[in-house]
């Protein structure tokens, strides 16, 4: 049995802005297992940066609510000094730039050792050994000669993997890797996801992986997370997720994306974007985009309730049975919202999925 | 220099476009006044290729591959170092700016990113009219704010926000807004550079639908570049592969993916992660090592060989020239000395950080690390 | 006739992804300024200025005294200057003339010659910069090492040299010439480094791609995007230009007496700071205060256009992250 890792209930996180209260993080709870990979998937403004970094006392100027617990101490409420001993040693992070968190300035091999040194009483050889280690073991060849490198020497790639070397001298329990290979090659982008997979395997730490790429997600996580416009939209083990999704949001995704055996059809798409975090829609975020909006999604925000196995929670008032992505479940979802008063939003109107609904009643 | 390509028969009455030996280098800057460095990039080497009036050729590669800079050379937006571009059999790879323009009625981009492919200190109204006030100068105001309108109609734009700024957009919105810029005199042709690299996800689908609405509506030709595999596979007719400037492959679509005869291309496949769980644990994962070589010093011979599985001291001496192999027809092309028949799979790579360090090239050279240029991979 | 290509999917009836219509980038930095008190005040004091400048003839109908008239009830006996008073509101000077008034037409001068010899550089600039950063290679080799050139004379001794060589007729327009060749050049540098940034966006490719042409590119596409600097900087070159007038007048080349100039007060008043602190303090208080303000205005217009960082005077609350976190919604661009 695995046991918890970290744990966050009710995050909330949101920034006081000129314009108005952006509200990033609107109560969102997950949990992490040591040793498992939990994938955290939205687009832009679906507020998963935030809600980790903010998790790991990365942002400043928010207000947070809600509680994290790491080993059953809360980081929300840990004071900086603490919080400084808990990064790097019990959770480590990397970003989708590997140049804004390597200093230009600084040889990567000092970079590295100044950060073991922060943390542990060892002297600079015996640091300097273990830097030339995990530079081999992240597949950085020649390591002894890189680690008096500077970061520009290092090709994109290498890069990445430096910064994953970094991430890991302290042995921490988590990472966090924050889309880490959006700005990277596609073959390198394997070579970087083979490489946390090999290492998760090997060192037994656990991942937390933020990402909109969906295929990654397929082939990375244990557990994925479905974040929209601040809130967790659905929740489950992967392959819940990829065949048998509950939220309409999860489902349009997937469908949305193009498919071999499908070429050159039209692709079904969901209408709309991604709403603003100043004012999101009331009731369910995902509403005035969805093809089966009921009167109650306007007003009443669901709660994220089990539709299936043990973990697979959605937050959709459409009843729990209707899982799964094909024509026949949403002409039945059609008919569930139809039953409730429910109508297409004008947004929707027209679109394949709109039409559906109209065939069958 | 020898051509590449190797000689076909009749060219094709039909091609809108037609590239021959286009080649692109640019110079790297020592940024001193008036010594100039001998080295220079080769963005784009010896590419030939024809698209057909009416078909959307994808052409996918990594950073470096040229896809870009082949872009602007087909609309000439650089000037090329040498072969030639001919629009509709009129040789334009030499022609002035002046003598262009008229050409820039009949081929447009689309840009890859929808933040910066937009001033952002005109209004989107102002931005659509711009094609018909270079070139329509007599337009009236009135009825070129109706043609604007109409166009920001046609992609499925709101014709109200006619006086809105760029940053009120969406992506998805601001990407439509530069659709409508290059539709509005009617071209011929039109290059999109990652289109929808840029988009979130669940708007890429809006937009890759509309550029496939455009194209019935008005008979349009696209040449569709990007990185993204799946996406190329889903819009295109043909594809082409690049890599380091140069083509690689080039074939129907559905050849390209069930039959690839470039070990890059089946590298290139392995290595894009699938939105489907089961898939993912079954595929045997090719995973390419070391980096994308820079193009400032290519390796020799095949430009590919330091990277590939299944190379030989062949490859590193002789360019391959891209014809069909195994067999295949015209329509599918390939430049490897050692290509992949039907089915063949690559040998699975090792682990990182464990194996073979001298496979992984030191980065920016060509050259493998250890100094070996063409020592085949253990296994095959 | 819509295809409905592309309609229903693109548009949301809820607003949600849309800010407030219409606004130009120029509205919202204007707006973020309206509510900077550090922007206020220094517009209040500059207007107070503005408008002691404009009704100077009417201050001196009101005190009765003339700008250039001598009283001799502005002295004592022995010679000495009058005290702020019944007579003088602001003391008189050496020569029995009302400081008041004098500072009042002084006002005049400075904001004439601070504001025309600005525009007139920020023009020439502007145009050289735009020139030199698009055409690029022989063209930019040339504008550039020529702005350096004119950057690199030590202005004083030139602008001094130049005013003696041309003598005492049209000196007003020589002042403003000269303070504008010498200014030129730091605008037609920022200019020119911003041009090189944008010319490589993608939306001047775009330009490019449509066939568009030189001329209407820079003035078109490229100049908007710089202008927000460039009216950073003018505001902060006026007061600049403002002293170096003041300067020139101190060092006696500067505007011909009896004409009142800021600079050529303050320089007499050295001599008589020790009896006379009111002819010292009042000229170099409206010198102090016009300055100031100006400054701080610029650097208000600077923050109002690029608002990522916290200021001291904010509204309550303004946030650090306000640009990261605002993924979605007014994506305002960084050229600014």
């Amino acid at each position: 049995m695995n046991d918890l890792l970290l744990e966050v209930e009710d995050l909330v996180v949101s920034f006081p802005t000129p314009d108005g209260v952006v509200e990033a993080v609107r109560g969102i709870s997950f949990a992490v297992d040591s040793g498992r990979t939990l994938g955290i998937v939205g687009e832009s403004g679906s507020g998963k940066s935030v809600a980790v970094q903010t998790t790991i006392g990365l942002t400043v100027g928010a207000r947070v609510s809600g509680r994290a617990l790491l080993d059953g101490k809360d980081l929300l409420t840990m004071s900086p000094a603490e919080l400084r001993a808990v990064r790097g040693a019990k959770i480590a992070m990397i970003f989708q730039d590997p140049m804004s968190s390597l200093h230009p300035y600084y040889r990567v091999g000092w970079q590295i050792m100044e950060m073991i040194r922060t943390h542990q009483e060892i002297d600079k050889p015996a640091a300097r050994a273990r830097v030339v280690e995990l530079l081999g073991l992240v597949g950085i060849p020649r390591p002894e000669e890189r680690v008096k490198d500077y970061p520009h020497q290092f090709s994109g790639g290498m890069r990445q993997r430096a910064m994953i070397a970094m991430a890991l001298a302290l042995n921490p329990a988590l990472l966090v890797a924050d889309e880490p290979t959006t700005a990277l090659d596609v073959t390198v982008q394997a070579q970087i996801m083979e490489l946390i997979r090999h290492l998760q395997d090997e060192l037994g730490i656990s991942v937390i992986l933020i990402t909109h790429d969906l295929g990654i997600i397929a082939d990375m996580a244990h557990e994925v997370m479905i974040m929209y416009a601040g809130r967790v939209m659905e929740s489950a083990c992967t392959r819940d997720i990829y065949y048998s999704p509950h939220h309409p949001y999860t489902a349009g995704l997937l469908n949305s994306l193009p498919q071999s055996g499908h070429e050159g059809q039209r692709l079904p798409s969901i209408a709309g974007q991604p709403p603003s975090l100043i004012n999101p829609p009331s009731g369910c975020p995902f509403h005035p985009r969805c093809a089966f909006t009921m009167p109650r999604c306007r007003t009443a925000s669901p709660p994220l309730r089990l539709v299936g196995t043990s973990i697979h929670r959605s937050a959709c008032w459409l009843p729990t049975e209707l899982t799964g992505s094909s024509v026949e479940t949403d002409v039945r979802r059609h008919a569930a919202s139809a039953a409730q008063g429910g109508s297409i939003p004008s947004a929707v109107e027209g679109s394949p999925i709109a039409n559906l609904g109209k065939d069958e009643a | 220099m020898v051509s590449r390509s190797s000689s076909r028969p009749s060219s094709q009455p039909d091609a809108l476009v037609r590239l021959e030996g286009v080649t692109k280098h640019f110079p790297v800057r020592t940024g001193r006044l008036l010594q100039r460095s001998s080295e220079v990039v080769h963005a784009v080497d010896d590419v030939t290729l024809d698209v057909v009036r009416g078909e959307t050729v994808g052409l996918v590669g990594e950073t470096g591959c040229g896809k870009s800079t082949l872009a602007r050379c087909i609309t000439r937006l650089v000037e090329l170092t040498s072969g030639t571009v001919l629009i509709d059999g009129e040789d334009i790879s030499r022609l002035s700016r002046r003598r262009l323009r008229p050409y820039r009625r009949r081929m447009q981009m689309i840009f890859q990113d929808p933040y910066s492919s937009l001033n952002p200190r005109r209004r989107v109204g102002s931005i659509i009219g711009d094609p018909f006030i270079i070139h329509e100068p007599k337009i009236g105001s009135d009825q070129r704010k109706e043609r604007v309108q109409h166009l920001m109609e046609l992609v499925g734009l709101n014709p109200e926000h006619y006086n809105r700024f760029p940053a009120e957009f969406s992506g998805g919105q601001r990407q439509r807004i530069g659709v409508a810029r290059a539709l509005a005199l009617q071209p011929e042709l039109i290059v999109a550079d990652e289109p929808v690299s840029a988009l979130d996800v669940s708007v890429r689908a809006q937009v890759i639908n509309l550029l496939a609405d455009l194209q019935e509506e008005f008979h349009l030709t696209y040449v569709f570049i990007t990185h993204d595999l799946s996406v190329v596979r889903h819009v295109s007719d043909r594809v082409a592969v690049m890599y380091l400037g140069q083509i690689v492959e080039v074939a129907e679509r559905d050849d390209l993916y069930n039959r690839p005869r470039h070990p890059y291309t089946k590298a290139l496949q392995s290595a894009i992660p699938v939105p489907d769980p089961d898939e993912a644990d079954r595929r045997t994962r090719t995973v390419l090592g070391g980096d994308v070589p820079s193009p400032v010093d290519p390796p020799s011979g095949c430009r590919f060989h330091p990277r590939c599985p299944k190379a030989q001291a062949r490859c590193a001496e002789e360019v391959p020239v891209l014809e069909p192999r195994l067999g295949d027809s015209f329509g599918h092309t390939v430049a490897c000395h050692f290509p992949l028949s039907d089915g063949e799979k690559l040998p699975e790579a090792p682990p990182p950080g464990v194996a073979d360090i001298a496979s992984l090239g030191r980065p920016g050279t060509g050259t493998r690390g250890g100094g070996q240029s063409a020592i085949p991979r253990g296994t095959s | 006739m819509n295809l409905g290509i592309g309609g229903p999917e693109a548009e949301t009836s809820v607003g949600a992804a849309t800010t407030i219509e219409g606004r130009s980038p120029s509205r919202l930095a204007f707006e973020r300024l309206r509510h900077d008190r550090a922007a206020i005040g220094s517009c209040v004091v500059i207007v107070l200025i503005i408008l002691m400048a404009v009704l100077a003839p009417v201050v001196a109908h009101l005190t009765g005294h003339g700008p250039d008239t001598q009283y001799s009830f502005g002295r004592s006996p022995a010679g000495i200057p009058v005290g702020p008073g019944r007579h003088f509101l602001l003391g008189a000077d050496e020569l029995g003339r009302d400081v008041l008034v004098r500072i009042c037409y002084g006002a005049r001068i400075s904001l004439l010659v601070g504001v025309v010899a600005s525009s007139l550089a920020t023009a020439v600039g502007v145009v050289i910069g735009l020139a030199a950063g698009y055409f690029g290679r022989v063209v930019d080799t040339i504008l550039a090492r020529f702005m350096d050139a004119v950057l690199s004379l030590p202005y004083l001794i030139f602008a001094i040299a130049l005013v003696s060589v041309v003598g005492n007729s049209d000196r007003l327009l020589v002042i403003i010439g000269v303070i504008a060749f010498f200014s030129f050049a730091s605008v037609g540098r920022i200019v020119r480094g911003q041009v090189l940034s944008v010319k490589e966006k993608e939306f001047v490719e775009a330009a490019h791609a449509l066939g568009s042409g030189d001329l209407r590119i820079m003035f078109v596409d490229i100049l908007p995007n710089v202008l927000a600097q460039v009216i950073v900087y003018l505001t902060l070159l006026i007061p600049a230009s403002i002293v170096f007038e003041a300067t020139l007048s101190f060092l006696a080349i500067g505007i011909v007496p009896p004409t009142p100039s800021w600079g050529d007060m303050l320089s007499e008043a050295l001599q008589y700071y020790q009896v006379a602190w009111w002819y010292l303090i009042f000229p170099g208080l409206a010198l102090l205060a016009t300055t100031l303000a100006f400054n701080l205005l610029g650097d208000s217009v600077r923050d109002a256009f690029d608002p990522r960082y916290n200021r001291l005077f904010t509204r309550k609350g303004a946030s650090v992250l306000t640009h990261t976190v605002l993924l979605n919604t007014a994506d305002e661009d960084s050229s600014l």
